[in-house]
């Protein structure tokens, strides 16, 4: 294979995993190195996946880069784009007597309008963390009595376990389970952020694991309408060091292709038996994405021909009043407009202990980075400075 | 936000989780922020006083002029809830005399009596509970400790899940050894006393029905003796020890930074984790340096007492895997930061409530 992790690994006295050999630090700083020599100008690249900005920071793979090489994250952390509307009526179904509701671990801590769903659970709702959805329907075979609702958010990563949980669902003749749906599809997302006003993505990383499953047939149309670079990406760090400096390479030549640096997991292709199944099980929507708005065509609902298994349809949930609590000046941190410190709000009733927006969440985030490393404060003061502001962090 | 209809993705960011429950949530006992915020928004000022102020995994109680002219004592309490009951690697019995054992062996005392409180749901198997007090007992004597005392307690079915159990202990503070989460200096050597993250993995292999190739076991033990061979060697040069619990070392280590106003620096791939504990981490999306520890302890020492130290803990059966993982710094005070294997640093955050596995 061509990639420069296992042509380097050779050199190691390791066996091949596939894993460790992607991990290797002095390999990683050698292609750190790399993307420095090559890199003339500054670049900015979004990696669309939450699962690489994870990798991106937890490795500090955005420490390693040139200066001018900056990674934007993109909004592809499912849980957080799940509209509101969508969590206020997962909490309102999760809330009814008779209701299992089984969710991701991480979906529970998204707040909705009036809570979230941990709280739901602390109220005497039946919530459960399930780790596949076909635990949710095992769990509505065992549970007869009780209407078993699964959440079914993500990209098209997660789409086919969700679809086959109601055709099995179907198969095993269970009436008691349905599926609260709110998918998001990957190339409608890169198009719009490209249509968006103010745009400054030059270059992306396309998300493996959704081209695991769909190939990444969708993308040279994409490539070729807007002009950047496009280059299939895993999730390790050398991964994502390759994915980066093979989009810098094609934006330094002025080449806008589709290129796959995941070679070991990802086909032109995809996994064509997973497609013909999500054509069948799901039909594509207009989806809104938290804190962005309607994107035309980006998700998928089930299909007519599994509609029976929609929680919306048999919830009827009405009277949903959304209401996002007051933002911080997050936005305007995170387009550059402001410094962090000039937000009014910064180290008053803003701090890393009682934050109002993420970036003062994420130890990554600008103003957390800003608060930490540039003023240097001690625990003492950052307790003081935080003490008294509770009341600031309701809604 | 989406004006005039057409998406907008400046400044996006993820909407930002609660912090701020009006309920007490699953979250509050998760070893992060909210339980800390519980401590010292509400346990704390109602109980202030100089003992409690130290919040040490036990009190010190000086008895000097008392009693005599007595010695110093150590208290501590803990109460445990695990389910399932029975896990590989122990039980809640187990658990149940180790934790307050450790707890105290962690304060430097030797740790002496016991206690005992029994809450019993309605229909529990008696051989269940007949299991699990030899297992206690059996964990008493390993650790040489008594159970003095104890209580019960019975709840009508569905109100316990099964067997909980509180303990607390007292144990005898060494003559000349001071040791607390206030004490790291900058300079100190940071060491883990072996493989972190077991008993959280263990449990979870069996509580949500994840089948492993490897059966992952708890790590849970006692670590008094091991404490002691470190002491007797090293003594004064020993500044800080603490078993990382819930929260795991991740949350340990972000207490002593702020406790101590010191910055902490670890060199992530010198800390010890098992492959087959690291594989399931990642499965889940979950990352050992926030999964419990029931038989590990980090220690803050000297740095040229720290080869004695390190060595002291291989010799020991339950440090054969220990490793010298950090330091101190006093740079970014009250921080956790971690080198990683790509050569840069991460700030290690304390968590905000349990850990969860992740969708992406």
């Amino acid at each position: 294979m061509g990639h420069p992790a296992l042509m380097y690994a050779r050199e190691l006295p390791q066996r091949m995993k596939y894993l460790t050999e992607f991990r290797n630090g002095e390999i990683a700083q050698r292609m750190a190195r790399e993307i420095r020599q090559i890199a003339t100008r500054p670049w900015k690249i979004m990696e669309v996946c939450g699962g690489q900005t994870h990798s991106i920071i937890k490795n500090g793979i955005d420490q390693m880069l040139p200066a001018g090489v900056e990674m934007i994250h993109g909004p592809g952390c499912p849980v957080c784009v799940t509209p509101l509307e969508l969590i206020d009526k997962a909490l309102a179904i999760a809330a009814q007597p008779g209701v299992i509701f089984c969710s991701f671990g991480d979906m529970l801590r998204v707040p909705g309008t009036e809570g979230d769903l941990f709280q739901v659970k602390g109220a005497g709702g039946d919530v459960r963390v399930v780790y596949s959805p076909l635990d949710a329907v095992e769990l509505a075979a065992k549970n007869p009595d009780k209407e078993v609702v699964f959440f079914g958010v993500g990209f098209e990563t997660t789409a086919p376990a969700n679809a086959m949980c109601v055709v099995v669902a179907r198969r095993r003749g269970l009436k008691n389970f349905s599926l609260l749906v709110s998918h998001v599809l990957a190339p409608p997302a890169i198009a719009a952020i490209l249509d968006s006003p103010g745009n400054q993505v030059q270059g992306f990383l396309l998300a493996g694991h959704v081209c695991s499953v769909m190939g990444y047939w969708e993308y040279p149309p994409l490539a070729e309408k807007y002009k950047v670079p496009m280059v299939v990406t895993g999730f390790e760090p050398l991964d994502l060091l390759d994915g980066i400096r093979r989009t810098v390479v094609q934006l330094e030549s002025g080449r806008h292709e589709v290129e796959n640096a995941y070679e070991r997991v990802v086909t032109f292709e995809g996994n064509r038996p997973a497609q013909k199944l999500l054509g069948e099980v799901f039909e594509v929507t207009d989806r809104a994405w938290r804190g962005i708005g309607v994107i035309p065509k980006s998700g998928w609902r089930l299909s007519a021909a599994y509609r029976e298994f929609d929680a919306e349809e048999r919830f009827h949930i009405t009277g949903i009043r959304t209401a996002e609590s007051p933002l911080c000046r997050a936005g305007d941190v995170l387009r550059g407009a402001i410094k962090p410190s000039e937000c009014s709000a910064f180290g008053k009733e803003c701090t890393p202990r009682h934050p109002l927006g993420a970036p003062m969440v994420s130890s990554e985030g600008a103003c957390a980075a800003y608060f930490n490393y540039g003023r240097f404060l001690s625990a003492d003061e950052l307790a003081s400075a935080g003490s008294g502001m509770t009341g600031a962090m309701n809604g | 936000m989406a004006e005039n209809g057409k998406p907008d993705f400046s400044g996006w960011s993820c909407p930002l989780p609660l912090a701020d429950y009006p309920a007490i949530v699953m979250g509050h006992g998760g070893g992060g922020k909210l339980g800390n915020e519980l401590v010292e928004n509400l346990f704390l000022p109602a109980f202030r006083n100089p003992e409690l102020e130290n919040l040490g995994d036990a009190a010190v109680l000086d008895l000097t002029g008392e009693l005599g002219g007595g010695g110093r004592l150590a208290m501590s309490t803990d109460s445990f809830v695990v389910q399932p009951l029975f896990f590989p690697g122990g039980s809640i019995g187990e658990l149940a005399v180790n934790g307050t054992v450790n707890d105290l062996a962690v304060s430097g005392a030797e740790p002496k009596f016991l206690s005992a409180s029994f809450i019993l749901e309605e229909g529990l198997p008696l051989n269940e509970l007949g299991t699990i007090v030899e297992a206690m007992a059996k964990a008493a004597a390993t650790a040489g400790v008594k159970i003095v005392t104890g209580d019960t307690k019975v709840v009508e079915r569905g109100h316990g899940d099964g067997c909980y159990i509180s303990t607390a202990g007292v144990g005898l503070l060494r003559p000349g050894i001071e040791v607390g989460p206030q004490r790291a200096q900058p300079g100190d050597a940071i060491l883990v006393s072996g493989t972190i993250g077991d008993h959280g993995m263990a449990i979870m292999s069996v509580r949500e029905g994840l089948e492993f190739e490897s059966e992952i076991r708890s790590d849970c033990a006692a670590l008094n003796g091991m404490i002691a061979e470190v002491l007797a060697a090293a003594g004064a040069a020993v500044h800080t020890m603490r078993d990382p619990t819930r929260g795991g070392m991740a949350s340990t280590l972000n207490e002593i930074a702020q406790a101590s106003g010191v910055g902490v620096e670890i060199d992530e791939p010198s800390v010890p984790v098992r492959p087959d504990v690291q594989s399931a981490c990642e499965l889940l999306g979950l990352d050992p340096v926030y999964v419990a520890n029931e038989g590990k302890a980090v220690f803050f020492v000297a740095p040229e007492a720290a080869e004695k130290v390190l060595a002291v803990l291989r010799a020991h059966p339950l440090g054969k895997n220990a490793a010298r993982i950090g330091r101190v710094t006093a740079e970014h005070k009250g921080m956790l930061v971690a080198h990683t294997a790509m050569g840069a640093n991460r700030v290690i955050p304390t968590q905000i409530g349990e850990q969860l596995p992740r969708i992406c």
